[in-house]
Formats: structure tokens, C-alpha cells, sequence
């Protein structure tokens, strides 16, 4: 099946796109990576007149400190996210998700914000966004907006995005010292595949040992990547430890809501986040302590 | 009235320029002309905007070296360089490669008669059957010994993780890119 044809619109500006895309409607879509859109218009499940290309838009792929933040451009790529040095001293858990996500051509191709604004239950690099506390920067033709990420997804493939906005950048605090987070997936085609089920966690401490924040997020386990603040609310101010996990990692199974389908069935995936969540949990304390 | 000279001249104006004419009738419907740098030499097409650059470089450059497989970024067939990084040519459009250095299957080697460091060990190993994936595979090999000259198995297998094969069963895959590896090491140590 080939691509119905369509006009290619190729802004200079991140502004010039945005009123392109106000002007088209629903008619048009934004092209980052491509690597979701592409699909998506050879199968004809989207049927756009026009196509906006963020190609040619110079300096919004940066990934870069600022004001005790990380600023992540909306052209940047996967591979630049594993490649990242700032990224990997300070979220790690994020350079693993994205050294896992597809293949290394995906990871040449696709953007990081491309991947959490489609909103798959499963984005592989939504949880340790999530643990991460990062906010979404929108860009619309009004006043642009600030969300953080948890507000952000609605349901599968449905974010609070409207017609017409662009994400422009995700902040992400630069967690404090003595802080560790993990990211854990389990998937069929080994590390190429959608994950079946992943989980994220993220642990503080402070100097008498105990927890101060806490952070666990699930993927692929309910209709969009959540939270599960019930089991971070019960380790805050405890001395960090197997029974307390434990006891995080079976609130973290109750609350998640599975669907069976062809990646695994839902008792499965229920099972796994038990599993995941503890390891998570453990593999943060671990770092969190090195620091 | 039209006389008979004038007639002539739109005869002759027509059968001239029909040929214009129908090219312009196509760009209406929105072809394009798109300029793409392809192993160092620069192509020009008129194509539908839409057009993948998989689909020009085959149907339009005549380059078919580089394969089509699935069409949704899972096989790898299709894998090229985009500036000097592996992309899935099926998931790109042909309009945003332009201004970019494409390498492809058919720019690897230095001249078109030999063959690449890659390429030699893939037929040395009997690292292809059928053939299908070879192009996509030899890319993706020489996407990871660009940048590592001397992987492991392990970053071997993550490396090609991208590109699937129906035949070999990936080991003679695997041992030709480090034979591959062997030999690259060896030539610069040589020089
Ligand atoms: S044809 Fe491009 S990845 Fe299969
Ligand atoms: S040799 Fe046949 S698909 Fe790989």
C-alpha cells in the first residue's frame, strides 16, 4: 500500500510550524522522526493533506543544563539521549529505556518527545520520565503552557495536546545527592520489542538513611504509563529495606490494570510488576547509596 | 480568421512543447524535484512528496541494492547512512534526505569492482543465503565498526539487533562481522 501523497511543509521556526499547523487543521501533521507517522501513513490510519517537517529547524535537537534543570529539545534523538553524559550521570534510568528502545535505527531516527507524545501505554521511555518529575513545555498560538508529565496522558494514544500545539521541551529537575533510580523491562523480542511490561523507581535518601522521595511508574500495564503513588506514599520517611519493597512492589501489582494481548497475557504482566517493581526498587537503593 | 502560416505555428508549438506541457500537468499534482547526494554523486528526481527514500533510490535512481522488506522499520532490508548514521530509508522521505550524505550498498566499496572489508568477510563466512537482508546486515555491520572497531559479541548482536534474517540463523552473520572487525584492526596497524 502506498502513502497517499500529500504537501511536505518544511518551517524555519518552531513558531512559522505552529501557525502552519494552526492554518491546516486537523488536515495536517507534525513530522519529528517519523519513525511512529510514517507507519501510521502507510496504512492510512492518518490521511493528512499537509505534513509539517521539523527537519530543517536548526537548534531544537539540544539536550542541555540549565538553571539546575536538563532541557531536552524536541528534535532530539534517542540515540542522543543514550549518548548523553549529562543524562547518564544523573538519569540514568532514562539512557537505559532509550538504549532499549527499537533498534539502532529507530534510535537514529526517532525523537524522545516523539516517542512519549504518541502516548503508547508501553513508551518505553515514559516511567523514568515519570520518577524523573519531568514537565512537558507546549507551545500553542495563545500562551504556551507547562505540564508535568504525570497530567499528561489521557489514554492510549491520547495526550492533553490539542489541535494545533507542539511540544517544544521536557525540564527535568536534577534529582538531589544522594538519589538513585532504575529502569527494568521484560519484552518477547529480546530488546527490540514494545515492552511487555517495564517499571521505573527512584529513591532519595537522606543522611540518617531514610527515604525522602520516593518514585515508582509502570508502562504497559494500564490503558497509559502511570504512577503508582499509593506505594510511594508508604516509603516515605522509612529505613529502606526488603520487607518495605516488598510491600511497595504488591501495592504497585494491585493497582496496575493489564489487558492480555499478543506481547503477553495479564496475569503475566501483574506478576511481572511485582517482580520489577522490587528490583527497581532495590537497584535504586543501590545507587542511591554509591552516591 | 487564422491563416495558414499561423495554423502552422501552433502546430508546431504544440507538438514542441506538448512534452512540457504533461511534465507541468505532474507538477500540479504535486511532484516535486528533489536533489539527493548519494555515494558522493548527486541525483535529481521528480517525485510524489510522499515518496519514501527507499522507493527513489529503487525506483528512480535505479540503486537496488538497498531492499524493501516490511515497510514499518522491524527487518532492517532498507537500512542505509544517513550522515554517516543508520537509518531505515522506508520510514524517511525522500524529500527530508536532501542535503544530507547518503550512503547506500552500492557506495561501500572504494571502487565497484572490489568489494569492502564487510562485504568479503560475508561471502567468506557464508554469512548469505538468500541474500535479501545482506545489504541491510553489511550497513549495520558498517554502521558499528565506524564507530567500534572492536566490538564484542555481545555489542555484534545489539548492533544487528535492528535487521532480521529468515535464513542463516545469524551465527556466520555474527562471525563475519568480527572477522571483518579482525581485519580493519589489521590494516591500520599495518599502515
Ligand atoms: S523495509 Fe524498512 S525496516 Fe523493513
Ligand atoms: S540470507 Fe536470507 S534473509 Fe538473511
Amino acid at each position: 500500500m502506498s502513502i497517499r501523497n500529500f504537501t511536505y511543509l518544511e518551517p524555519k521556526t518552531l513558531k512559522e510550524a505552529l501557525s502552519m499547523h494552526a492554518e491546516h487543521g486537523t488536515k495536517s501533521n507534525i513530522l519529528a522522526g517519523g519513525t511512529d507517522l510514517l507507519i501510521k501513513l502507510r496504512h492510512h490510519s492518518i490521511q493528512p493533506d499537509f505534513i509539517i517537517g521539523l527537519n530543517s529547524i536548526p537548534k531544537i535537537d539540544y539536550i542541555k543544563l540549565q538553571d539546575g534543570e536538563l532541557a531536552i529539545g524536541t528534535m532530539a534523538k534517542l540515540s542522543a539521549i543514550v549518548e548523553n553524559t549529562e543524562i547518564i550521570n544523573h538519569f540514568p534510568a532514562l539512557a537505559h529505556a532509550a538504549s532499549v528502545t527499537a533498534t539502532v535505527q529507530i534510535r537514529n531516527m526517532g525523537t524522545l518527545i516523539g516517542n512519549i507524545c504518541n502516548a503508547s501505554p508501553s513508551a518505553d521511555n515514559a516511567t523514568p520520565l515519570l520518577v524523573y518529575d519531568a514537565k512537558v513545555v507546549i507551545l500553542n498560538n495563545v500562551e504556551n503552557r507547562e505540564i508535568n508529565l504525570d497530567k499528561f496522558f489521557t489514554g492510549p494514544g491520547k495526550t492533553v495536546l490539542e489541535q494545533g500545539e507542539i511540544v517544544k521541551e521536557f525540564l527535568i529537575p536534577i534529582p538531589s545527592k544522594l538519589t538513585g533510580s532504575s529502569y527494568q523491562k521484560v519484552s518477547t523480542r529480546s530488546k527490540v520489542d514494545i515492552a511487555g511490561v517495564c517499571v521505573s523507581a527512584l529513591i532519595s535518601l537522606d543522611k540518617d538513611g531514610k527515604i525522602t522521595k520516593a518514585r515508582i511508574a509502570l508502562g504497559a500495564v494500564a490503558p497509559t504509563p502511570i504512577r503508582v503513588y499509593k506505594a510511594e506514599e508508604i516509603l516515605i520517611g522509612k529505613i529502606p529495606g526488603i520487607e518495605i519493597f516488598s510491600e511497595a512492589a504488591k501495592i504497585a501489582k494491585e493497582e496496575s490494570s493489564p489487558i492480555s494481548d499478543m506481547r503477553s497475557s495479564a496475569d503475566y504482566r501483574k506478576a511481572m510488576v511485582e517482580v520489577l517493581t522490587l528490583r527497581a526498587l532495590n537497584e535504586s537503593l543501590e545507587s542511591a547509596k554509591k552516591k | 480568421m487564422i491563416s495558414v502560416s499561423e495554423k502552422f505555428y501552433f502546430y508546431y508549438f504544440y507538438h514542441v512543447f506538448k512534452h512540457y506541457f504533461s511534465i507541468q500537468q505532474i507538477g500540479i499534482m504535486s511532484k516535486v524535484k528533489v536533489t539527493l547526494k548519494v555515494n558522493g554523486d548527486l541525483y535529481e528526481a521528480a517525485v510524489n512528496q510522499s515518496k519514501t527514500l527507499v522507493e527513489v533510490l529503487r525506483e528512480d535512481l535505479q540503486l537496488v541494492g538497498t531492499k524493501i522488506g516490511c515497510q514499518t522499520g522491524d527487518c532492517g532490508a532498507c537500512t542505509i547512512l544517513l550522515n554517516g548514521k543508520s537509518v531505515c530509508s522506508c520510514l524517511t522521505l525522500a524529500i527530508e534526505a536532501q542535503n544530507k550524505e547518503i550512503t547506500t550498498i552500492e557506495g561501500i566499496a572504494k571502487s565497484g569492482e572490489e568489494l569492502h572489508i564487510i562485504q568479503e568477510a560475508f561471502v567468506n563466512e557464508g554469512a548469505i543465503q538468500c541474500g535479501y537482508c545482506t545489504p541491510g546486515m553489511v550497513m549495520s555491520a558498517k554502521h558499528l565498526l565506524d564507530k567500534n572497531t572492536t566490538p564484542t559479541e555481545l555489542e555484534i548482536r545489539q548492533a544487528l539487533s535492528g535487521n532480521l534474517c529468515r535464513c542463516t540463523g545469524y551465527a556466520r552473520i555474527v562471525k563475519a562481522v568480527q572477522v571483518a572487525s579482525e581485519k580493519i584492526n589489521q590494516s591500520v596497524t599495518e599502515k
